[in-house]
């Protein structure tokens, strides 16, 4: 594929903001509260912007889209049951604390509510998880530009990096917050065409389902497997996830969703930089209306590319194949963008891609950035330096972060299952958190020694659980089974399903246990902690459809339902 | 923050707005076989100076209120 000067011509005019917006905000760093909170001064609009923009990493967008080819409307399930709900919980009920205890992170959170030890343990696998995920987010990129344009990996990769570096050590969380505002629209922007092109190229919706329904019955399911999200649920060997509704509902939408949501720094730090306690409640919430629409912008297009690979369009688009035989699902995306967008507008397309990795790789850079400085340094290094002394660390902080993100994208280079081995180590870490979490914002009896034994037992429970388990058809190692296979999953999504919830359970029963024997805090030292010790936040003050429980209550109404538009 | 987020945003869309619209319009008409026939860098192209406009309205409207 060939670019022409106008393709040039527009990522460049992207580039030139994205830095232009770093070296706007480099006067406003005085402190570090400026550099790692955006001195708590965005406005809730922007915060819920960026706290979806972060999740809108490349990963999200081309994986998306291949779930999309590969499981039909069911994907759905990572939005409208994996997503919504858990993000209006966080915006009613947790956001209270984050931002009332004034803790900088979810670690210092930890810290204040539970222990030195609990607060190090999330620090610390925190830091790892996202310097890899940020690592991977511009493997992915540099892979893709190779294959799509023919661009060098060393080039693509460094150059990007590079970029992100300037605006975040130039305006800190602050740039890139207001980065990934602009990279929302982008996105927005630059995958809509796809979706009217891809749509148009089937025959409109009616055509869409015809294609979809002969997707379904070739590959052995009913008609509706590939078009209906909630019909095929009710035993997994009738949907192509291989899950049933129990597994979903309680893995996904419970455990993993709220995990993810709730508990990760990386999403969280938006919330925390609003400009007040009301804006940092609305904040989520505002994330959960783009967050209800996204399906049609990422997951459609999977979609589309699939049912017109069974029966091809005026146009003739179908999905590649990989040497084995078996689709690229992960190309749906990027080969619609090349085979649809004319010059001009593939400039527009391509930037947006790389806008969404570079937004993936800024969201995470600027999470470690924070956890390492305030978490790390501060805590366990140097205790009482300046706080001049610390903006400068946060400074060389993302410098390292970035260069350790590139050396991460080069071991994936030469790891072919790094990339699965991220996955379960993610899920390890994320699952179980939730329990401690929810005990220790609702439950005043927890105590520090519970949170930590909780923790630890749950991860080393997800471990246990993965290496006895098996997916459907996969060999024992990386996949699982590296013990001994004690159970056999019909695939893998109901395999990291279960793996989640036993470890949450192991997590929430532990800390219980361990936590009656243990010694409490007392009471007047959990206030602003803990629900029962804490008072309401007051939403008087604003029009009462801007109170984040009448938003709750509509959000949850219009996903309760898309899923029934599309049960 | 110092700076209001709308006014880049707006510039920017309206820059690539008009950059594909003007495109659409002059440039050769051949390359949309592959968009179906429509010349998607037009439409577009003013749907985001629209689009762009709109935000710098806003973040300069916001602007002179302070």
């Amino acid at each position: 594929m060939e670019l022409t000067a106008i393709d040039w011509l527009i990522m460049a005019i992207y580039f030139v903001f994205v830095l232009g917006i770093g070296f706007a905000l480099k006067r406003y760093m005085k402190t570090s509260t400026d550099f790692f909170l955006s001195g708590r001064s965005i406005p809730a609009w922007i915060a819920g912007l960026a706290f979806i923009s972060a999740n809108l990493g490349a990963q999200e967008v081309i994986g998306m889209a291949a779930s999309g080819a590969k499981y039909g409307i069911a994907t759905s399930h990572f939005y409208w049951v994996g997503g919504v709900p858990a993000m209006v919980f966080v915006g009613i009920f947790m956001m209270p604390f984050y931002y009332g205890s004034r803790a900088r992170s979810v670690p210092e959170y930890l810290k204040l509510r539970f222990d030195e030890k609990t607060r190090g343990f999330n620090a610390i696998s925190f830091a790892v998880m996202t310097i890899f995920s940020s690592g991977i987010s511009i493997y992915a990129m540099g892979l893709l530009l190779k294959l799509l344009l023919g661009w060098d990996f060393n080039v693509s990769v460094w150059v990007s990096a590079a970029i992100v570096l300037v605006y975040i050590f130039l305006g800190g969380l602050t740039s890139a917050i207001y980065n990934e505002v602009l990279q929302f629209f982008l996105i927005v922007f630059g995958f809509a065409p796809l979706v009217f092109l891809g749509l148009r190229d089937t025959g409109g919706w009616g055509g869409l389902q015809e294609r979809l329904a002969r997707v379904a019955t070739e590959n052995g399911y009913a008609a509706g497997a590939w078009s209906h999200s909630w019909k095929m649920l009710d035993d997994p060997s009738s949907n192509p996830m291989g899950i049933e509704w129990f597994g979903l509902a309680m893995g996904l939408g419970f455990v993993l969703s709220f995990g993810y949501w709730c508990t990760d720094f990386l999403v969280v730090q938006r919330a925390m930089a609003a400009d007040s306690m009301l804006a940092a409640r609305r904040t989520p919430l505002i994330a959960a209306v783009p967050k209800l629409i996204f399906p049609f912008l990422v997951i459609l297009p999977g979609m589309i590319a699939i049912a017109l690979t069974y029966k091809a369009g005026a146009s003739g688009f179908a999905l590649p194949k990989r040497p084995d035989g078996a689709f690229n699902y992960d190309l749906a995306i990027p080969m619609m963008l090349v085979h649809y967008f004319p010059t001009g507008l593939l400039g527009l397309g391509l930037t947006a891609l790389m806008a969404s990795f570079m937004s993936g790789m800024a969201g995470n850079v600027t999470a470690f950035n924070t956890v390492w400085t305030y978490d790390i340094y501060q805590s366990y290094i140097r205790k009482d330096a300046s706080d001049e002394h610390y903006l400068w660390m946060g400074r060389m902080a993302t410098v390292f972060g970035i260069v350790v993100s590139v050396a991460a994208a080069y071991v994936a280079t030469v790891f072919n299952n790094i990339m699965d081995m991220l996955q379960l180590i993610f899920a390890f870490v994320n699952a179980p958190l939730f329990a401690t979490f929810v005990l220790g914002m609702f439950w005043k009896r927890a105590t520090g020694h519970g949170a930590f034994y909780g923790l630890l037992i749950g991860t080393l429970g997800a471990a246990a659980h993965h290496g006895l388990s098996l997916p459907k058809g996969a060999l024992a190692g990386v996949k699982g089974g590296w013990f001994a296979t004690l159970h056999t999953y019909p695939s893998e999504m109901a395999q990291n399903f279960w793996t989640a919830i036993y470890a949450w359970t192991a997590c929430f029963i532990v800390t219980i246990v361990v936590s009656l024997a243990t010694k409490p805090r007392e009471d007047k030292d959990l206030v602003g902690l803990v629900w029962s010790l804490t008072e309401r936040p007051k939403d008087e003050g604003s029009a009462w459809y801007l109170r984040p429980g009448f938003l709750g209550i509509i959000v949850m109404l219009l996903t309760i339902l898309v899923n029934v538009i599309f049960w | 923050m110092g700076l209001d987020i709308r006014l880049p945003i707006g510039f920017m869309f309206i820059l690539v707005g008009a950059l594909l619209g003007f495109y659409g319009h002059f440039g050769p008409q051949e390359i949309y076989q592959r968009s179906l026939g429509i010349n998607v860098n037009m439409h577009w192209g003013v749907v985001m100076l629209a689009f762009g406009s709109i935000m710098t309205l806003l973040g300069s409207r916001a602007h002179k209120k302070k």
